[in-house]
């Protein structure tokens, strides 16, 4: 049983910024693991651990930036990673673009349990797992909080809205894609960050996966900060006086009388 | 061609608002596109719904009588005929968690671009221009697609309710589901979050979220908690780590709450958050960034530390 897990590395912003053209000028961005793959990670891994699974595989659409995180990945416990990339990238890949690119790599490795997250930090579609699933013709389940897999059906619990959790049987092969608290993700080691150096990460361009070329329809024509129509007040001075003001506000509002 | 059509939504019997919402969202993009505007109507009490959201703007009604509660293969499959049927321009669904589980299968069986969460969206001659926010809310984009089919999610609460009366044509559609591709069966409902706390009773909520940065500092807000004679709540993270129970969290999967106070330390404000609190009289936000999108609604605020403010605020009512 293999076990593929789509992994994206993502790009967070520092607290004060500048947009350049239609991007976050590059100064200002960290690159990091995204959180929801950080737990479809660590749950592959806690399968693999349990002996359903016998390989977990990590796939990651990205530039040679992202193998320190792919790495995070080997590190936490995944067997082996592909990345793939292709010059013709840039700009936005939209859901299409990348379903296309990890249908391929499905097509090479033919998992049998796909997990990807519930959806990216950056681009924010939560698109792509359930997006894949459609083109793979595979079973799946969006917005897993839970999973107990015999080997043959997941049994998930789906987070709702409102405290409610829709109870799912899936029959595998199937892509789950995975929300934040369904375990607890884990450091690496540092035994495991050694382990991971020795770990292959194979290097695939769109030739290799025999795809002519992909495009993304979605075009990014615009990026600004929202006009903050706040009208909050802002209280100015050191945390005495600011916490000194907050109270006063607080006492006229009745807390703590 | 120059039609959409919205697929609304409902759980354990009753519409969700966010169908009326589509209803506005669907009228306004097919008015850019001089068409025509169809809802579908997908299992439960179909013409119970289909009476409730004949709404002003509306063209025609798909019901179709299927199961009683949201299947992702039985919705996938239906919006696909129909979208066969009548050929739209724009299929609109609802970026939820069930439009999360069916909206991209859609797209994809059908070839269409995505444009998904999006906060505002039109039509200028073929090339739909979207709205929509990445990095957590810091920024917000336009996005242009330009192809003539294409489909769209909503965030939910961006476009009012639709409510005048309309008198849209009511039909049944026969989507002849293919049982074989239904694959997943939901076997029940489970409530969570219950226990000795009610965090939606509160007059007054401290709410902490993941700028606390570590477990053994949840103390310091407990302590503000308690000189303020306030209840304690959470942002995802707190609870995601374990450090309170599920039921301290606030927000779309957690609890929604309407305080006269509610401060938030620490919590970016993201969109799920803030749906389960916007309703507070008063917001007040403690947050080291000014550019957090708690400030959009907050009422009060103070840019700094919380490790500063915190215990001053403390000592405040000591
Ligand atoms: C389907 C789905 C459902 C979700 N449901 C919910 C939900 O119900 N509730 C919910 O809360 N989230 C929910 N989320 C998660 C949501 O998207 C955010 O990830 C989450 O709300 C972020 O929590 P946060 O604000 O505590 O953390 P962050 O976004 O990491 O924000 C931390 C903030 O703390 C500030 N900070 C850091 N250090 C300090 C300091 N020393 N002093 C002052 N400020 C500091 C930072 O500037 C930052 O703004 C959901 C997500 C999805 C996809
Ligand atoms: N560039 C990428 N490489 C690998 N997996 C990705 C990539 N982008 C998105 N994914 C996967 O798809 C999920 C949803 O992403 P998105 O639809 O972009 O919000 C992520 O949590 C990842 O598991």
């Amino acid at each position: 049983m293999k076990a593929l897990v789509t992994v994206a590395e993502v790009a967070t912003v520092e607290d004060e910024f500048e947009i350049d053209g239609n991007a976050i000028d590059e100064r200002y961005l960290e690159y990091d693991l995204n959180e929801w793959d950080d737990y479809a990670v660590e749950e592959a891994v806690q399968l693999s651990e349990d002996g359903l699974v016998d390989e977990v595989v990590a796939v990651t659409i990205g530039p040679e930036r992202s193998e320190e995180t792919i790495r995070m990945a080997l590190a936490k416990g995944a067997d082996r990673a592909v990345r793939i990339w292709d010059d013709s990238f840039d700009g936005l890949l939209d859901v299409a673009a990348k379903t296309e690119v990890l249908q391929a790599v499905v097509e090479d490795e033919q998992p049998d349990l796909i997990l990807s997250g519930v959806q990216t930090g950056d681009a924010m579609f939560g698109a792509t797992g359930v997006s894949l699933a459609a083109a793979i013709d595979y079973p799946w389940a969006a917005v897993v909080n839970d999973l107990e897999f015999d080997g043959e059906i997941a049994s998930v619990h789906r987070e709702l809205e409102g405290g409610v959790e829709e109870l799912t049987d899936v029959e595998t092969p199937a892509v789950l894609t995975i929300q934040t608290g369904i375990n607890k993700p884990r450091y690496a080691s540092l035994r495991g960050i050694r382990q991971a150096q020795q770990k292959e990460i194979a290097q695939k361009t769109l030739a290799d996966l025999g795809l002519d070329g992909v495009e993304s329809e979605l075009e990014l024509t615009e990026m600004y900060e929202p006009e903050v129509e706040s009208d909050a007040t802002v209280f100015e001075g050191s945390a005495e006086e600011t916490a000194g003001e907050l109270a006063n506000v607080l006492r006229e509002k009745g807390v703590a009388q | 061609m120059s039609d959409v059509l919205a697929i609304t939504e409902h759980r354990r019997g009753e519409l969700r608002d966010v169908s009326y919402e589509l209803v506005s969202a669907g009228r306004e993009l097919a008015d850019d596109l001089g068409g025509d505007l169809h809802l579908a109507v997908i299992s439960g009490q179909v013409e119970e719904f289909a009476g409730s959201l004949s709404r002003e703007g509306v063209d025609t009604i798909h019901t179709v009588s299927e199961g009683e509660e949201f299947n992702h293969d039985i919705y996938t499959q239906v919006t696909e005929r129909l979208a066969d049927e009548l050929d739209p321009s724009v299929i609109l669904m609802a970026n939820t968690v069930n439009g999360l589980d069916y909206g991209p299968a859609v797209a994809t069986r059908l070839g269409r671009p995505l444009v998904t969460d999006v906060i505002g969206a039109s039509f200028d001659g073929e090339t739909l221009t979207a709205t929509r926010e990445m990095y957590g809310s810091k920024v917000e984009t336009r996005v242009e697609v330009g192809s003539e089919e294409v489909a769209v999610t909503i965030r939910p609460g961006e476009w009012p309710e639709a409510n005048g009366n309309g008198n849209p044509e009511i039909t049944e559609f026969d989507a002849a589901i293919d049982e074989s591709a239904v694959r997943s069966t939901v076997t029940g409902f489970e409530e969570v979050g219950g226990g000795d706390v009610d965090i939606s009773d509160a007059e007054v909520l401290v709410s902490v979220g993941r700028g606390i940065d570590e477990e053994e500092n949840i103390e310091l807000v407990e302590e503000l908690a308690k000189a303020l004679g306030a209840t304690l709540s959470a942002s995802r993270p707190i609870v995601d780590n374990g450090w309170l129970p599920k039921n301290r969290q606030v927000g779309q999967s957690g609890k929604s709450v309407t305080p006269e106070v509610y401060i938030a330390i620490g919590i970016s404000g993201a969109v799920q958050h803030v749906a389960g609190m916007k309703g507070a009289e008063t917001i007040v936000a403690i947050n080291d960034d000014p550019n957090a999108p708690i400030y959009d609604i907050a009422d009060y605020g103070i840019v700094d530390d919380l490790f500063d403010v915190v215990p001053a605020l403390i000592a405040e009512f000591e």
